[in-house]
C-alpha cells in the first residue's frame, strides 16, 4: 500500500471511530470499492480500536467495519468471508453495546455469494447460543430475522442439516415478539419452515404455540400509519402458517372452537376463514374427532348471528369441511366421517324445514345447501333426506306464504353440483314431483309463487335430464300464457329471464310454440270491427304487445331463434310505417330496443351476422321510404326523431360486430346511398333516382337520416376502409355548418367527428382540421352569424374526437372552447360542453365503436388545462365566472377518484366558491363532485371544514329540489369524517337539519332524516 | 351478540318485508307538496333492528303500517307496536327505539305517541306509561348503557335508509 493511501485509511478510521463522524463510513466504502485499500487493510487499520478496552470504542470499530461490509459484501473473496465470520461470531460474545453492529455485519456477510460451506450453520449456532433475540431492539431483531430468511433462501440444505435444532432456535428467537413489522418476517420464516419441509422434530407444538398465540390477530395501525402494515396482511400471513400443515390440526382445531366463542366479530370471521383454509388441506382423519365440536360452533354462528359476514364465513366453512370429508379415501376400518358429519347437520337442521313461518328455516336451509353443494356424495345424502319431506309439505300446505318459502328452499337445492360427467343428477328421482310442483305453482295466482317457480324451472333446465321434451313444451306454454296474461311487473321480468335461459338450451320448443303465438298476438286486430276501444282497453292491449316484443328479444340468443324473431319485429316496423297496424310511437321504439337487444346478445356467429347484415338495408329502406313520403294523411312514425334515434343503435351494434368482408360491403353501400343516392341494394326498390340525402338541407326528413349513416360508418372496425372519405367529410362538414335542424346538424357533426377520430394521422388530416377550424372560427367570431350554434356543435365534437386520440391539434380546438366560456350567447352551452368532452357518449366516439380512445385522456386534459381554467376564472368579470365554475365541476366530476383526491387541494378554493355561486346547475354539479370525495376525505378538506359545512348547510334550503338533495347527501357523507374533526359541528348540523325534515318534498325529507340520524349517532355510545 | 347467551325467543315467526316505496311523477315535481303519510312514518321505523335478532321490526311484525297513524295537519303521530311474545322483556327498549327514531327524523311540530298494541303484552300499561312520560324518556337516554343499545337498534337502519 502506498503511504498516502495508508494515511487516508487511517484518517478515515480515526474520524469515524474517535471523531464520531458517521458519514466517513460511506467515504471508506467508496474508497475501498475504488481499490484504494483492501478489507484486510481496513481490519488492520481498525486493529487498535477493535481491541480497545473501552466497549464504546470497540463498538465504533465494529460499526465501521459492518457499515462498509453492507456496501461491499459483493466484492469479498471466500477466504475473507471465512475470516470475517469467525471474527464476528466471536464478537457476539462481547459487550452488549457491540452486539447490534455485530448483527448488522453478519447480515451483510450472509448476503455474500461466496459464503463458505458450513458457515451458515455456524452463524446460526452462534446466534442462537449467544444472543437473546427478544432483549434486542426492534431493528436488530429484524436483522436476525433477515439473516434467517437470507440463509433459508441461499443455504437451505445446510440448514436442514441442523435438524430440529433450527426450528427450536427460531422458536426461541421469536418467542415474545410484539412488533407487527417483525411479526410479518417471523410468520414468513415459519411458513417457509413448514412449506419447505424443515424437520419439526419434537418441536411441532412449540412452533404452533409461538405463532398461534397471536391468533386471532387484533391490530389497528397507528393513525399516521408510517409502515403501511394492515390487519389483513398480518391475518393472511399468520393463517398461512397455522393452516400450513396437518400436523397442527390437533392444536389448531380446539383453538378455533375456542375463538369462535369470541364476542369480537372480526375474530369470529377470522376463525371461520382459518377453518375454511385448513379444511382445504386436511384430510378426514385430522377432522374426525373435532366434528361434533366444530359443528356445534358453526351451527350456533349461523343460527344466531346478526352479521352477514359471519354467516357467509360460517357457511363457507361448512361447505369446505364437507368437501374435505367427501374427498378422503376411507380405510376399511374407519367409519365414514362424511356420514357422521351429515347426520349431525341433518339432525339439527332438517326439522326446521318443516316450520316455514319461523326464523330458523332459512339458516337451516342455508346450512344444508352449503353441505349439499360441496360434493356429489353429500348432495345425494342431503337430497335423499330433505327433498321428500319438502315436496310432501309443499303439497299439503295451503297458505301461499308458506308454499313460497318451501319453494324458495327447494330452489336452493336445485343447483347443479360439480360432479363427473357420468354421475347422473341427484335430483333425477325427484324429477317428476319437482316438475309438477313447478307447473302447479305457475298456475297459481300469487305473483311471488310464480316468480319463485320460474327460478326453480330455470335451475331444473340447466341440468341434463331433469326436463323432458314434454316438460319443456309445457313450460313454454306456461311462459307464453304468463306473457299474454300476467300484468305484474315482477312476474313479467321473471318470465323474460326464465324464457331467455330456457330458450338458450331448448330453442326448438320456443320456435314452434312461443314465437308464432306471440306474433299472432302482436298483429291481432285490436277490436272486433265497428267497436271502439276504450282508452284502458287500448292501454292493456299495448301492454300485452310490449311484453310480447320484450319476450321475443329475450329468447333470441340462438341463431335459429334470431332467424324467427327478427322478421316479426321488422314486420312491426313496416306495418307501423305503412299504417296497416295500429302501433303507437312507444311500441315502435320498444321494437327498436328489442332489435338492438337481439343484436347485442346474439351469439357471434356467421349465421346471425348475416341475419343482421340484411337488417341494415331493411331499416335504411324503411327510413328512406318514410323520408320521401309525400304529404299523405298517415305520417309514418319512422319520421319521428325518437324512432330514428332508436334505430341508430341497432345499426351501430350490428356494424361494430360485422366480419370484415360484410363490414366493407356495408360501408360502401351506405356511403354510396348517402353520397350518390345509390338505392340499388335497398329492398322493395321503388325510389326516385335523384336523391341527395346530405344536400337536402331544406328537407329535414331526409337530412336527419344522417344519424343512420353515423351509426353505420362510425362503428365499423378500424380495419374497414370507408370509401370516398374526402368527399364524405366535405359534405358532412357542409351539412353540419349550414343546416338549421338540430338532429341533422348534430348527427352530421358527430359523424364527421367519428370519422376524423379514426382517420390516419398525417398532413391530410391536419390540413382538413385546419380548414374546418378556420371556417368554424369565422362563424363563431361573427356575432351576427345565424349558424354559430352549428359551428359550436361541430367544434365540440371534433375537439372530443381529437382529444380522445391525443391528437396535437386538439389543444387549438379546446382552447377555442375555453374562450367561448365568457361568450354571452354560447357561454352556458360551452360550459356544458365540457361534460360531453369528459364523459362517454353512448352513440359515437366510444370503445364499443372501435374509436381511438387513449386511456387517461381525462387526466391528461385536466393536467394540461386546469391552470388555464383557474386563470380564466380569475380574469373574467363576476357575471361570467359561473361558466368557468360549471366547466370546472364538469371536468372534475368525470375524473377518476384517485386523481380527484390528489388535485383537490389546489381546486378546493374554487369548488367552495362554486358552492356559493347562484347558478343552481353549478351547485348541483359541484355537490355531486364533492360527495364521493367526502366519503374518504383528504386532509385538505379537513382544514376547510368550517366553510364547507356552512355553505353546504345553506344549500339544504335551496329553492331547487336537486340542490337540497345533493347538499343533504354531502352532509350525510360529512358524518363519516374523523369524529374529533366534526364533533364541533354536531349541534349546528342537527339544528340546521331540522328545517329540511319538514320539507314539502318527501325525497328531501328522507335524505334529511338519514343524514340527521347519522349525525345523532356521532359521539353517542353505541353509535360510532 | 355473545355466542353463549340464550335468546328469549330463539325461533320467532318471520314476515315478509314490503318493497321500497314506488316513486311517482309527483314525487319529482318541485311544485307538488307531498304530505307526510302513514307509509312515510312506517318507512322510518320498519327497518329498526330488533335488539335480539338480526331481523328488522317489520320482519318480526312488531310494527305494521296499519298500526301507524299520522295527522300531518294536526301535528300528531301515533304508532302501535306488538311484542313477539306477551312477556317480552325488550318491549320498553323497542318502544324507546321507535320513539327515538321518530324524534330524530320528524319535524319538531309533531307530538309523537308510541304505545303497545292493546292486549299484546303482560305489562302493557307500565310500558305505555314509561314511553309517554317525557321526563322518563329523557332520563332513559341519559343512561349511556341504554342509549348504547338504542343506538345499536338504529344503526344499520340509518345506513340502509
Amino acid at each position: 500500500m502506498m503511504a498516502a493511501d495508508s494515511a487516508l485509511l487511517l484518517g478515515l478510521v480515526e474520524e469515524f471511530v474517535l471523531g464520531q463522524q458517521d458519514r466517513k463510513a460511506v467515504d471508506t466504502a467508496t474508497e475501498l470499492k475504488a481499490g484504494q485499500f483492501t478489507i484486510l487493510q481496513l481490519v488492520e487499520a481498525l486493529g487498535l480500536h477493535l481491541t480497545s478496552s473501552q466497549p464504546q470504542t470497540r463498538a465504533r470499530g465494529v460499526q465501521l467495519l459492518s457499515n462498509v461490509l453492507q456496501e461491499c459484501h459483493g466484492d469479498l473473496t471466500e477466504r475473507e468471508v471465512e475470516v470475517l465470520i469467525v471474527f464476528y461470531e466471536n464478537r457476539l460474545k462481547d459487550h452488549y453495546v457491540i452486539t447490534p453492529h455485530v448483527i448488522q455485519g453478519l447480515k451483510a456477510l450472509t448476503k455474500c455469494s461466496v459464503l463458505p460451506p458450513g458457515s451458515a450453520v455456524s452463524i446460526l449456532k452462534s446466534l442462537f447460543q449467544d444472543i437473546h433475540v427478544q432483549s434486542l431492539m426492534l431493528a436488530e431483531r429484524s436483522c436476525v430475522y433477515s439473516i434467517l430468511i437470507q440463509l433459508m433462501e441461499s443455504r437451505e440444505s445446510e440448514l436442514k442439516g441442523l435438524g430440529a435444532d433450527f426450528v427450536f432456535g427460531f422458536v426461541q428467537s421469536v418467542d415474545g415478539e410484539r412488533d407487527p413489522r417483525n411479526l410479518l418476517l417471523a410468520f414468513h420464516i415459519a411458513r417457509k419452515i413448514i412449506h419447505e419441509g424443515y424437520d419439526l422434530g419434537k418441536f411441532t407444538e412449540e412452533l404452533f404455540e409461538v405463532t398461534s398465540c397471536y391468533f386471532p390477530i387484533d391490530f389497528t395501525p397507528p393513525t399516521n400509519d408510517p409502515h403501511g402494515i394492515t390487519q389483513e396482511e398480518l391475518v393472511l400471513a399468520l393463517r398461512a402458517v397455522l393452516t400450513g400443515t396437518p400436523r397442527f390440526a390437533e392444536f389448531l382445531l380446539p383453538l378455533i372452537i375456542e375463538k369462535l366463542d369470541s364476542d369480537v366479530q372480526s375474530a369470529k370471521v377470522d376463525s371461520l376463514q382459518t377453518l375454511t383454509a385448513c379444511a382445504s388441506v386436511y384430510e378426514h382423519k385430522e377432522l374426525a374427532q373435532f366434528l361434533p365440536g366444530l359443528w356445534a360452533s358453526l351451527r350456533r354462528e349461523v343460527f344466531q348471528t346478526a352479521s352477514e359476514p359471519v354467516e357467509s364465513a360460517g357457511l363457507a366453512a361448512v361447505g369446505t369441511l364437507t368437501a374435505c370429508l367427501s374427498r378422503s379415501v376411507l380405510n376399511s376400518d374407519s367409519e365414514d366421517s362424511l356420514n357422521v358429519f351429515l347426520e349431525l347437520v341433518l339432525k339439527d337442521c332438517q326439522h326446521h324445514l318443516c316450520e316455514p313461518d319461523l326464523k330458523l328455516v332459512w339458516p337451516s336451509a342455508k346450512l344444508l345447501q352449503a353441505t349439499s353443494t360441496a360434493s356429489y356424495r353429500a348432495s345425494h345424502r342431503v337430497a335423499a333426506a330433505v327433498l321428500p319431506s319438502l315436496i310432501e309439505q309443499y303439497n299439503s300446505r295451503t297458505q301461499c306464504a308458506q308454499r313460497r318459502t318451501l319453494l324458495e328452499v327447494l330452489q336452493g337445492f336445485v343447483h347443479p353440483v360439480k360432479s363427473s360427467e357420468e354421475d347422473e343428477s341427484v335430483l333425477l328421482d325427484f324429477r317428476q314431483s319437482l316438475c309438477s310442483i313447478v307447473f302447479s305453482a305457475l298456475s297459481e295466482s300469487n305473483a311471488d309463487l310464480q316468480v319463485t317457480s320460474m327460478r326453480v324451472l330455470t335451475a331444473l333446465g340447466q341440468q341434463t335430464g331433469l326436463l323432458l321434451e314434454s316438460d319443456v313444451e309445457l313450460a313454454v306454454d306456461h311462459l307464453t300464457r304468463l306473457i299474454l296474461e300476467e300484468e305484474d311487473s315482477k312476474v313479467s321480468l321473471a318470465v323474460v329471464e326464465c324464457a331467455g335461459a330456457l330458450a338458450r338450451l331448448h330453442p326448438a320448443a320456443f320456435i314452434s310454440k312461443m314465437v308464432p303465438r306471440l306474433k299472432e298476438e302482436i298483429f291481432s286486430e285490436p277490436m272486433a270491427q265497428g267497436e271502439i276501444a276504450t282508452p284502458s282497453q287500448e292501454h292493456s292491449q299495448q301492454a300485452v304487445r310490449q311484453r310480447c316484443v320484450a319476450a321475443l328479444a329475450a329468447v333470441s340468443s340462438r341463431p335459429s331463434l334470431v332467424q324467427e324473431s327478427t322478421p316479426v319485429l321488422l314486420q312491426v316496423l313496416t306495418s307501423a310505417h305503412t299504417g296497416t297496424g295500429a302501433f303507437s310511437l312507444e311500441e315502435v321504439i320498444s321494437v327498436c330496443h328489442s332489435l338492438q337487444k337481439i343484436a347485442e346478445q346474439a351469439q357471434d356467429t356467421e349465421e346471425t351476422g348475416r341475419v343482421f347484415h340484411d337488417v341494415i338495408p331493411r331499416l335504411l329502406g324503411l327510413a328512406l321510404q318514410a323520408a320521401l313520403q309525400g304529404s299523405s294523411d298517415h305520417r309514418s312514425p319512422i319520421l319521428e326523431e325518437t324512432v330514428l334515434s332508436a334505430m341508430v343503435p341497432i345499426i351501430s351494434t350490428t356494424c361494430a360486430r360485422l366480419q370484415s368482408q360484410l363490414a366493407g360491403q356495408t360501408a360502401s353501400r351506405a356511403v354510396s346511398l348517402f353520397l350518390d343516392g345509390d338505392v340499388s341494394f335497398l329492398p322493395e326498390n321503388a325510389f326516385p333516382s335523384q336523391i341527395q340525402l346530405l344536400k337536402a338541407g331544406d328537407s329535414r326528413s331526409q337530412s336527419q337520416m344522417v344519424c343512420l349513416l353515423m351509426g353505420c360508418v362510425c362503428w365499423l372496425p378500424q380495419t374497414v376502409e370507408v370509401p370516398q372519405m374526402d368527399r364524405l367529410l366535405l359534405e358532412l362538414e357542409e351539412l353540419s355548418c349550414t343546416c338549421d335542424h338540430p338532429l341533422s346538424y348534430t348527427s352530421a357533426a358527430k359523424c364527421y367527428a367519428g370519422l376524423v377520430n379514426k382517420s390516419p394521422a398525417g398532413e391530410a388530416l391536419d390540413s382538413l382540421i385546419d380548414r374546418m377550424l378556420k371556417r368554424i372560427s369565422t362563424e363563431l367570431d361573427s356575432a351576427s352569424s345565424p349558424v354559430r350554434t352549428q359551428a359550436f356543435t361541430l367544434l365540440l365534437w371534433v375537439s372530443k374526437a381529437l382529444l380522445l386520440r391525443y391528437h396535437p391539434l386538439s389543444t387549438a380546438l379546446t382552447d377555442k372552447l375555453f374562450s367561448l366560456l365568457s361568450d354571452p350567447e354560447l357561454g352556458s352551452l360551452a360550459a356544458d360542453g365540457f361534460s360531453l368532452l369528459m364523459s362517454d357518449s353512448p352513440d359515437v366516439l366510444n370503445r364499443g365503436s372501435h374509436a381511438d380512445v387513449r386511456i387517461m385522456y381525462r387526466q391528461r386534459f385536466f393536467t394540461e388545462n386546469s391552470a388555464k381554467l383557474v386563470e380564466g376564472f380569475n380574469a373574467v368579470v363576476q357575471e361570467n365566472k359561473s361558466g368557468y365554475l360549471k366547466a370546472l365541476s364538469h371536468i372534475v366530476n368525470n375524473l377518476p377518484r384517485q386523481v380527484q383526491l390528489t388535485e383537490l387541494p389546489a381546486l378546493l378554493p374554487l369548488l367552495l366558491e362554486a358552492l356559493s355561486c347562484p347558478d343552481q346547475g353549478v351547485q348541483v354539479s359541484t355537490l355531486s363532485c364533492l360527495q364521493p370525495v367526502l366519503l374518504d376525505p383528504p386532509s385538505a378538506l379537513i382544514s376547510q371544514l368550517e366553510v364547507l359545512v356552512g355553505r353546504t348547510l345553506a344549500l339544504t334550503t335551496s329553492p331547487t329540489m336537486k340542490v337540497r338533495i345533493a347538499s343533504l347527501r354531502c352532509i350525510h357523507a360529512l358524518s363519516r369524517f374523523p369524529e374529533h374533526e366534526i364533533m364541533p359541528f354536531r349541534a349546528r348540523v342537527l339544528r340546521a337539519l331540522g328545517a329540511p325534515l319538514d320539507d314539502h318534498k318527501r325525497v328531501v325529507r328522507s335524505e334529511a332524516a338519514v343524514a340527521r340520524n347519522e349525525w345523532f349517532l356521532l359521539g353517542s355510545p353505541g353509535g360510532k | 351478540m355473545s355466542g353463549g347467551t340464550r335468546l328469549e325467543n330463539a325461533n320467532p315467526l318471520i314476515f315478509q318485508r314490503t318493497g321500497e316505496r314506488l316513486q311517482t311523477a309527483n314525487d319529482e315535481d318541485e311544485d307538488v307538496a307531498d304530505p307526510i303519510d302513514d307509509r312515510e312514518i312506517f318507512d322510518l321505523i320498519r327497518s329498526i333492528n330488533d335488539p335480539e335478532h338480526p331481523l328488522s321490526l317489520e320482519e318480526l311484525n312488531v310494527v305494521e303500517q296499519v298500526r301507524v297513524r299520522v295527522d300531518d295537519q294536526g301535528n300528531t303521530v301515533g304508532v302501535e307496536f306488538t311484542p313477539t311474545i306477551p312477556h317480552c322483556s325488550m318491549a320498553t327498549l323497542i318502544g324507546l327505539s321507535i320513539k327515538v327514531k321518530l324524534l330524530r327524523s320528524l319535524p319538531e311540530r309533531f307530538k309523537i305517541d308510541v304505545h303497545i298494541t292493546p292486549g299484546t303484552h303482560a305489562s302493557e300499561d307500565a310500558v305505555n306509561k314509561q314511553l309517554a312520560d317525557k321526563e322518563r324518556v329523557a332520563a332513559a337516554l341519559e343512561n349511556s348503557q341504554l342509549l348504547e343499545v338504542v343506538n345499536q337498534c338504529l344503526i344499520s337502519n340509518a345506513r340502509t335508509g
